[in-house]
């Protein structure tokens, strides 16, 4: 006899759960983590270099580099001072939390004081697969165009800041902050938002500020 | 190419649910999926059908229930969709402050057993 089983569990309830047990073991190490995410070519890699310029000589810091295959990315985060694991995909458009807590396994994680993940180029499928970072960012480009909060929702509404890379080539781009803004404003009221240039270093002090400020909030709860 | 991950997540949480209940067989699954929740096309179906062979899952039928994304504003309290799939301001007062009511959905709501 066929029969209804009522279930109304998440989809995502899995990857979740092991979000939660990385969340977990990282503040135990006494971690501050940061998950990147952002669309093929906005800057990521290039502000993940910035960002461990300015606070390598101050904190011991891992990045996990999450692409589809190559090592190019965690190359260049550990010649900018990082201790760099290299996750490789296999195709997938996102690294999940089960990627992150093997990636984990390869670091000794109390040596350490903050962790970056720069995750698989998309705005799509990382919207979807937690990690269990502390923070989840967004990069945002100019020339990637101002209609993008309207064409990737997901992808604005969960996040906890907002950088906005490739600022110096507003005047070459006809892209309308206000109307991007305005977008932002409806998926995520209150986000916190750095115009930046990892080309002319514009707007990099405020984002390691707020960087700063989340780490040591993260010290003192 | 998410879809894959999802497939198999779905086919983990069936089988599980579906053992709990000394099933034979999974024959239909129901799934939410808001409008602003994850992209999710036909692919899933084909790779359900490769993925369960030889599960209690081979053969079942996926049901998809689409849930229009439905928003608040905060100002004058209207409800509103999207307007042709695109997020636009209040289209009463024009305000940007709004709430998201419905739309963010993502679940295996029920299965049929036999």
């Amino acid at each position: 006899m066929p029969r209804k089983v009522t279930i109304v569990e998440s989809i995502h309830s899995a990857n979740d759960q092991l979000a939660g047990e990385n969340s977990r073991r990282l503040r135990k190490a006494g971690l501050f983590s940061v998950n990147m995410m952002a669309s093929p070519g906005a800057g990521k890699t290039s502000l993940i270099e910035k960002t461990l310029a300015r606070l390598t000589p101050h904190y011991s810091i891992a990045a996990i580099d999450g692409d589809v295959a190559t090592s190019i990315d965690a190359d260049r985060a550990a010649e900018a001072g990082a201790i760099a694991v290299q996750i490789n995909t296999g195709g997938q458009c996102h690294i999940d939390a089960h990627m992150l807590r093997n990636a984990l396994d390869e670091l000794d994680l109390p040596e350490f004081d903050i962790l970056l993940v720069e995750n698989v180029g998309n705005l799509i499928c990382p919207a979807s697969f937690k990690l269990g970072t502390d923070r989840n960012v967004l990069i945002a480009s100019i020339p990637e165009g101002d209609d993008k909060p309207y064409k990737y929702p997901a992808m604005y509404q969960d996040v906890d800041a907002l950088l906005i890379n490739k600022i110096d080539l507003l005047p070459y781009i006809d892209f309308d902050m206000d109307y991007f803004l305005q977008g932002v404003k409806m998926l995520n009221p209150g986000l916190v938002s750095f115009p930046v240039s990892c080309k002319t270093g514009e707007g990099i002090d405020a984002w390691i500020d707020w960087l700063e400020d989340q780490i040591k909030g993260s010290k003192t709860t | 190419m998410h879809e894959l991950a999802i497939t198999e997540q779905i086919a983990e949480i069936a089988i599980r649910h579906g053992e709990q209940h000394q099933a034979q067989k999974i024959t239909d699954l129901y799934l939410v999926i808001g409008e602003l929740s994850t992209v999710v096309d036909d692919s899933v179906q084909f790779y359900w059908d490769l993925i369960t062979r030889d599960t209690i899952c081979e053969g079942a039928e996926l049901h998809f229930k689409r849930v229009p994304a439905i928003f608040r504003c905060q100002e004058c309290g209207k409800e509103y969709r999207l307007a042709d799939g695109e997020l636009q301001p209040c289209p009463f007062c024009q305000s940007s402050r709004m709430e998201i009511v419905q739309g963010k959905e993502f679940h295996l709501d029920s299965i049929i057993v036999e």
